[in-house]
């Protein structure tokens, strides 16, 4: 699904090195996850997948099914499959989060040559998959975020993700600023959107949200690599020695 | 003062061969007293502080400069809404084009029988708010207008207003000079809707002039239309009552140059005076100013003014606002935003914001800025798969909704964003 190859990145404006040779590859219907402590380059990643102004990549490669993502234009990613939930959702005053909804739902088949959804087949959709993660006519019919709680907002990601059915979903530190059971929504939300042909990589500090969505493969990012992968039960190490024993050992 | 006196001469120059519109009683007099005060202020030169931003040389000039007319296949704005039509045509009233003009609630007459009526309403109202507007600010122009206008309507609302009378005002010679001068006046709890539409004229000035009693409601939705090549010097002078509302949205696409200044008056308590204004412009010859003054005279009443321009390729954009509380006016709440989204470096925004405040418990807030597209919003957009041009639409939209929130009627609303869209997506 997504195949990552020696990626270097490093910020436009100045000379700082952020990544330093991403190797990472994603099979179709897996969920991997990225650990590591602030700076590592785990936000960076996912911006560089999903084609955020600001960064200049200096080496390496990125596919989606065989595609150069890095050759492509934000929408066009979005239009291949890929998918960022982001960690600070942006509010857009005056646009209806159904209007946004619906006009990105409608680019992206656009796009791939599909009919656009009517008005009514539309409001169908998003009506079912807003109810399973609560969220409300009230809040569709709001302006984007604008107003939304931490916890809205995030649920706001889930139900993009769910619409817009991408096949590479990336979430960058979805965790952040939810309480438990706003983290078990969220979580619910995204175990719903498993399955074989959809793979998932979860950017994460903390261990808890691995609790909800389970993992295949935990890597370990440090300092724009990723310095050790292994099973579920990495993530459990982290937890329980925090980073500096696994940074010692590979170090 | 050399400059003073210099500016007298070239007043009295350009009025030399002015004659004052024929018509008896009143209507002369109320003439003749403008001229009066034109001569006495002069017309307004680049030296002016209040037109330091804005050059109204071609508005003042005895020549009207021409003015191509747009060729465009658009249904008439507000087309879909049941409303009185009253049609001019570069100025001049139109009957045939127009319906009757009659409604519940309201009374419509041309300003010219109105004038030929010895007592009617409409003296105690035209020219009076202008000239009670020239203070402390002198708008010359204003006076000019009362002076020279040649056609217009007053409305007197009695009631409930069965429908929105729309006064609609086509463009379709290239050189016409029209003046109009409108009144509104709204008895006590009576209510209407006045909409404005069209570019008018190569060159249009026009006053209204509304009274708003005790518990009026005034509301009025204006579009300036889209020829480019207009010109436009509009003023609004408005006296507000107790417990009373006023409310003006106006909407420019386009044109050369475009002066809308609003006047108000809030004379009694617990009223509510909200004026606002988007406009969009493309180019260098885009030049376009909103000039307000809201004086608040009474207490526990509340001002807004929401003012945003969206400016690419060179244009200009202008915004004046000031609120003065007057001593004695507590309880005052007074808002003032005016904002431009400038899409390139090309673009600038020019803003004066002033508070004067003689009143000890009051809250007022002022804010102006300029800026670009949040690329962080840009980008959330695109990268759920919505095209840059189409994301920068949405975006420009956004930055326009406080404003157009400011309508009340979503039916109106709606009918300005699908035009703005439209607008949006032949500018990008």
């Amino acid at each position: 699904m997504l195949k990552i190859t020696g990626l270097e990145v490093k910020l436009e404006e100045e000379e700082k090195q952020i990544l330093k040779g991403v190797d990472l590859s994603i099979e179709p219907g897996m969920v991997h996850a990225i650990m590591g402590p602030n700076g590592s380059g785990k936000s960076t990643l996912s911006y560089v997948l999903s084609g955020k102004g600001g960064y200049e990549v200096t080496g390496g490669s990125a596919a989606l099914e065989g595609n150069d993502l890095l050759d492509m234009e934000p929408e066009e990613r979005a239009a291949a499959g890929l998918f960022l939930a982001f960690q600070y959702p942006v509010e857009i005053p005056g646009v209806g989060n159904m209007t946004f909804l619906r006009t990105a739902v409608n680019a992206q088949r656009k796009v791939r040559g599909e009919p656009e959804l009517s008005a009514g087949d539309f409001l169908k959709e998003v009506r079912a998959k807003a109810k399973d993660l609560r969220i409300d006519a009230e809040m569709l019919k709001r302006p984007v975020n604008v107003g939304f709680s931490g916890g809205e907002k995030k649920r706001n990601e889930i139900l993009q993700m769910a619409m817009l059915e991408p096949k590479m979903c990336i979430l960058d530190e979805t965790d952040s600023g939810l309480d438990v059971d706003a983290m078990k929504l969220v979580a619910d939300g995204v175990n719903a959107l498993r399955s074989e042909g959809r793979s998932f990589l979860v950017i994460t500090h903390y261990q808890r949200l691995l609790d909800h969505i389970k993992p295949d493969i935990v890597h370990i990012m440090a300092d724009g690599r990723i310095v050790k992968s292994g099973g579920p039960e990495l993530a459990l190490e982290v937890e329980n020695n925090g980073y500096a024993d696994i940074l010692a050992e590979v170090a | 003062m050399a400059l003073a006196k210099q500016k007298l001469d070239a007043t009295e120059a350009r009025l030399a061969d002015v004659a004052l519109p024929e018509g008896a009683a009143w209507g002369m007099s109320a003439r003749t007293a403008a001229l009066a005060r034109v001569r006495q202020m002069g017309l307004p030169t680049r030296r002016d502080e209040y037109w330091k931003y804005t050059d109204p040389t071609t508005l003042t000039a005895a020549d009207a400069p021409q003015a191509a007319v747009l060729q465009s296949d658009e249904e008439p704005l507000f087309d879909t809404v049941d409303r009185v039509r009253i049609v001019f045509v570069d100025g001049v009233f139109d009957a045939d084009a127009s319906d009757d003009l009659t409604a519940e609630g309201v009374e419509i007459e041309r300003l010219a029988d109105a004038m030929a009526t010895d007592i009617h309403w409409a003296k105690e109202l035209y020219g009076v708010l202008e000239a009670r507007g020239q203070r402390p600010v002198e708008r010359p122009l204003a006076a000019l207008n009362t002076a020279l206008a040649t056609d217009g309507v007053v409305i007197r609302v009695t009631g409930q207003a069965e429908k929105p009378i729309n006064l609609i005002y086509l463009h379709k010679d290239n050189a016409s000079d029209a003046i109009l001068h409108n009144l509104v006046k709204v008895e006590a709890g009576a209510a209407v809707t006045l909409l404005e539409t069209g570019p008018a004229a190569a060159r249009f000035s026009k006053s209204l002039e509304v009274d708003v009693a005790e518990g009026g409601r005034f509301n009025h939705v204006r579009a300036q239309g889209r020829d480019h090549e207009r010109r436009a010097v509009t003023h609004c002078f408005a006296r507000i009552a107790a417990h009373s509302t006023f409310k003006s949205f106006t909407m420019t696409f386009n044109g050369v140059l475009t002066r809308n200044e609003c006047v108000l008056e809030i004379v009694g308590d617990d009223a509510v005076a909200h004026v606002a204004g988007a406009c969009v412009g493309d180019g260098r010859d885009f030049h376009h100013d909103d000039t307000v003054f809201i004086t608040h005279d009474a207490v526990n009443c509340e001002s807004r003014q929401v003012f945003k321009k969206v400016l690419r390729n060179g244009a200009t954009g202008v915004f004046q606002g000031k609120i003065l509380v007057k001593e004695g006016a507590q309880k005052t709440d007074g808002y003032q935003i005016s904002q431009s989204l400038l899409l390139d470096d090309d673009s600038q925004f020019l803003a004066k914001p002033e508070l004067e405040i003689y009143a000890d418990d009051v809250a007022c807030s002022h804010g102006s800025t300029s800026g670009a597209i949040d690329e962080t919003a840009l980008f959330y957009l695109c990268s759920r798969g919505i095209p840059q041009h189409d994301a920068r639409k949405l975006l420009t939209l956004s930055f326009l909704a406080e404003a157009l929130e400011e309508i009340e009627d979503q039916t109106l609303t709606e009918e300005l964003r699908d035009r703005l869209e439209g607008w949006l997506s032949r500018h990008s």
